[in-house]
């Protein structure tokens, strides 16, 4: 069978993919999320585990939740991408880490909601994946790698002081200011 | 409300990378629940962590991947939304109260003389998690940190050598900060501490009856 193999970003119809998958158990568009997003689930898991069986086995359950969940997921809210990774991530923390995940219930009648209703529309505008891409792009490649690390190693702060012999507090400070320029270069982008 | 302690980004980074341990995500995750702005921020970065997933190189399988799936997934029905119960009103939030078993009313504190605890139990052994209530107007004893801190104000408000924190606030304490939370005079100061070792009081009289307070 044959994969995507080429570098670019996964087409943005993966939302209407979920929500087909949702709608009608849509095998097809199943398939094309799998086709997609699996190598670089696999990947994501990886980088994390550092075990081949582990990374595969993982993805795997991702991919069963996808299709389990597909119905919480509502393209109005946020970027399908965001979503997966969100899925894969719980999947490593829950399957693999053996930790819990406390996480707040967006329906608590103790939660207490944002004071604009209307604002959220110009932030996921901002958050839209051309935009992060893009935003990404403008950043000096050495803070686009505190951020990766930040998201793809089980430890980046120790990870980033062993490697550079910095203390964890500067690394810190430097992930900090890595993602404070990726907000800035956002802001820009508008 | 109007919160002025918020998540720093390497606290929010690590939750949104899921590397961040149980005990400081109940933190992390009690203020979220109050502060819409937060929520924007984790939004942001877990949509980064989906736009760096997209652009990972892939790496590909063993050639039966989509077979062996698609074998399980006949036995993987779609989750139906399944109807949650919630109470109608709530001053704990999500997922602090489960945690606690129940709201403020249901609690069973511990007297601790200017304060009066719960301690919480979490899967994380790194961490020991607490909920304090500090009676209106008067301090706990000024303390140190072996370690970490986290403070999530729930109700009321406290003040220190740092500032005011008021409901929602969030404060990050290391090892550097000793501090004399006083409860602001106009009700109870109700909030969640975390630790990741004991607290060094600077009393020795409180730190002889540390160990019997379990604190």
């Amino acid at each position: 069978m044959t994969h995507r193999t080429d570098a670019a970003a996964p087409p943005t119809e993966t939302g209407a993919q979920i929500v087909a998958i949702a709608a009608r158990a849509d095998m097809a568009a199943f398939e094309a999320l799998f086709k997609d997003f699996s190598p670089r689930v696999r990947a994501y898991l990886l980088k994390l585990t550092r075990d081949g069986q582990a990374a595969e086995d993982l993805m795997q359950e991702t991919m069963l939740a996808i299709w389990r969940k597909a119905g919480q997921f509502d393209p109005e809210r946020g970027q399908a991408s965001a979503w997966i990774f969100t899925i894969a991530r719980n999947i490593w923390i829950d399957a693999w880490r053996k930790q819990k995940r406390p996480a707040f219930d967006p329906d608590d009648p103790a939660l207490v909601p944002p004071a604009e209703p209307g604002a959220p529309d110009l932030l996921e505008r901002k958050q839209s994946g051309a935009a992060l891409h893009e935003a990404l792009k403008t950043l000096p490649q050495e803070q686009v790698e505190l951020i990766r690390l930040s998201f793809f190693d089980e430890d980046s702060h120790s990870t980033i002081a062993a490697r550079t012999g910095l203390p964890i507090g500067t690394v810190k400070s430097r992930i900090r200011l890595a993602f404070g320029r990726l907000r800035a270069a956002l802001e820009e982008l508008k | 409300m109007t919160i002025h302690h918020h998540l720093n980004d390497d606290l929010l980074l690590d939750y949104a990378a899921g590397t961040l341990s149980e005990g400081w995500s109940l933190a992390v995750a009690c203020h979220l629940a109050m502060c819409p702005q937060c929520r924007d921020q984790l939004a942001l970065a877990e949509a980064t962590g989906g736009a760096l997933l997209e652009e990972l190189a892939p790496v590909e399988g063993p050639a039966d991947s989509w077979e062996a799936l698609k074998t399980r997934l006949a036995a993987a029905p779609q989750d139906k939304a399944a109807p949650v119960a919630r109470p109608a009103s709530a001053t704990i939030p999500e997922p602090l109260r489960s945690y606690l078993g129940g709201d403020l009313d249901t609690i069973k504190w511990r007297n601790l003389g200017n304060a009066k605890q719960v301690l919480i139990k979490t899967g994380d052994p790194t961490t020991q998690a607490r909920l304090l209530c500090i009676a209106a107007g008067k301090p706990v004893p000024e303390h140190s940190h072996g370690g970490r801190e986290l403070t999530v104000v729930l109700k009321g408000s406290f003040h220190d050598e740092v500032d005011r924190f008021g409901p929602g606030d969030i404060e990050d304490a290391d090892g550097s900060l000793t501090h004399q939370p006083v409860a602001d005079k106009d009700q109870d100061c109700i909030c969640l501490a975390i630790t990741d070792a004991p607290l060094k009081f600077s009393s020795r009289l409180v730190r002889l009856v540390q160990p019997i307070l379990g604190i």
